[in-house]
């Protein structure tokens, strides 16, 4: 397998979005991309697009292809990606196997994601469904923040979790998105408007649920040899990508106090990577839901199972903490436009790596220059770990 | 929702998948007949549910029909207050995980049981039901 770099990403602004359809939005962040890789949509060899809700949340069925014409990438080797709520992180891998494999020196990824088409109970019967329709959907109902309050309720039982716990998550990450420019909710909030915050599925109440998002974000992937011909300076180098997946009915599965596909493909990329938990400079996890934090810290390894919602108690995932995690605002404040998560995850820790970060008061401090995404596809249906170094 | 910009509305596409039952429609006439029924696999001995004609364990599709007990203990739920387009006529619901004695978990509705009262552990019994829209379904009442 060959190295392969990231060398340009751009982030269209995440938010309602009612001023631009499916390609426009996609073209917001792949024109920056290339301006940051400095090459053109002619360089490109392969492109995968990840896209959850083409024909569901927004018309069109063929998304690649209709993205790819109008960003002029058409002639590309080209496909579109689903994992549900990873389809970002599975774009990316699908692009990053292109160039280690040999077959392509410059391919890239393209998550874009437009929800806000159709209404909020179009859109929740939409990701409801993503499960096991015939057997969890058709006759119980089950919505996303269901499947999520299924977790926070077994996870509190277990080890004692509280709801102010939860909402300690939320809290931090508002605080954050406050200060991402490309945010969907830029303003901080408190513990008591999370408590307050209306009941959505028990015991998960709004503030502990991200946002309905539109937006896209872009990655642009290149082999070691056109690093090198391209002079690139600052290469952010992937360094590892772990994936699994879980059963798509919950009550398969062993327990509720974690997802196994996120163990399981956290330490297939720490192996990749060969690095250790305690090395990640800075991480951003799949907070869908404030549980789904504290459940990653655990399922990653930043932390002892059942000692998720001590670490945010102390204050260990903040900026200036043991492990820094989501301090561009995570999917609870930046907003997740499913699609485009996991290449929005990338475009934000390549910034870190570079001590780019948007604004400054959001750049980590960087002693090992080693980042990590982890980005969950339903709930633990799918799971992809990306490591990158500089 | 399109807030004031200029928009076009798409032409409308309903979908209704039919879903074939014909592997499990046995399932489905028990449930009429007030039983709810797991498959076995004959050759390796695992027993599903939901159920399935093909053992994903050891590729059989020798299997049988085993009736379960009605005795499970609830090991997580929800209560379920903003409900999918489909769902709205439905008054917020209630939905658990529950294991059964025989080892399988049951995802269902959980109904007669005030959220207040609903504790991890509790037993519950698992009865066949038919919909207020006619349809064959399963759910957790107390025991």
């Amino acid at each position: 397998m060959r190295r392969v770099a990231v060398i340009g990403v751009g982030h269209a602004k995440f938010g309602a979005r009612p001023d631009v359809n499916i390609a426009e939005l996609a073209f917001e962040s792949v024109k920056p991309a290339f301006e940051d890789a400095g090459i053109t949509s002619r360089d490109v060899e392969f492109v995968a697009l990840g896209s959850a809700g083409a024909g569901g949340w927004y018309e069109e069925t063929l998304p690649a292809v209709v993205v790819a014409e109008y960003c002029g990438l058409t002639g590309a080797g080209l496909v579109r990606c689903e994992a549900a709520c990873a389809t970002g992180s599975a774009a990316l891998s699908t692009a990053y196997f292109n160039i280690a494999s040999g077959r392509a020196e410059v391919a890239m990824a393209i998550g874009v994601e437009k929800m806000s088409e159709v209404d909020t109970p179009t859109t929740l019967e939409l990701i409801g469904r993503a499960g096991y329709y015939l057997w969890e959907f058709h006759n119980f109902g089950m919505t996303f923040p269901a499947y999520y309050a299924l977790h926070a309720k077994a996870h509190m039982e277990k080890f004692g979790t509280t709801e102010e716990d939860l909402a300690l998550v939320s809290v931090k990450n508002h605080k954050y998105g406050a200060m991402n420019p490309f945010a969907h909710f830029q303003r901080e909030i408190t513990v008591e408007d999370v408590l307050v915050s209306p009941v959505i599925a028990w015991p998960l109440k709004l503030y502990d649920c991200c946002p309905i998002t539109d937006g896209a974000a872009t990655v642009v992937l290149a082999s070691e040899e056109k690093v090198r011909e391209l002079g690139v300076d600052a290469p952010v180098w992937v360094a590892g990508i772990g994936y699994s997946s879980g059963t798509a009915t919950l009550s398969r599965r062993q327990n509720y106090v974690g997802l196994q596909s996120s163990v399981l493909a956290a330490q297939r990329a720490y192996e990749d990577a060969k690095v250790d938990p305690n090395e990640i400079d800075v991480a951003l996890v799949h907070d869908c839901f404030t549980i789904a934090e504290i459940m990653a810290y655990e399922d990653l390894g930043f932390c002892k199972k059942g000692e998720g919602a001590r670490l945010i108690r102390e204050g260990q995932t903040e900026i200036d903490g043991k492990i820094p995690v989501n301090v561009d605002g995570g999917l609870k404040a930046k907003g997740h436009p499913i699609g485009a998560t996991g290449c929005s995850m990338v475009h934000e820790l390549t910034k870190q790596l570079r001590g780019e970060a948007e604004k400054r008061q959001r750049q980590v401090q960087l002693k090992n220059y080693v980042a990590l995404a982890h980005n969950v596809g339903g709930t633990g249906h799918y799971c992809y770990v990306t490591i990158l170094k500089r | 929702m399109s807030i004031g910009l200029p928009s076009i509305n798409s032409r409308q596409l309903n979908l209704v998948f039919k879903i074939p039952t014909s592997k499990t429609s046995k399932f489905w006439d028990r449930i009429r007949e007030g039983e709810v029924y797991a498959t076995k696999c004959k050759k390796c001995g695992k027993l599903f549910f939901p159920p399935v004609a093909d053992c994903s364990n050891c590729f059989s599709s020798d299997m049988e029909w085993v009736k379960l007990s009605d005795e499970a203990e609830i090991e997580t739920f929800t209560h379920i207050i903003v409900r999918p387009q489909s769902f709205q006529q439905y008054e917020p619901y209630t939905v658990a995980i529950g294991r059964l004695k025989e080892g399988v978990k049951v995802l269902a509705w959980l109904t007669g049981v005030k959220l207040t009262d609903i504790r991890v552990g509790m037993k519950v019994k698992l009865i066949a039901k038919i919909t207020s829209e006619g349809d064959p379904t399963y759910e957790f009442v107390p025991t």
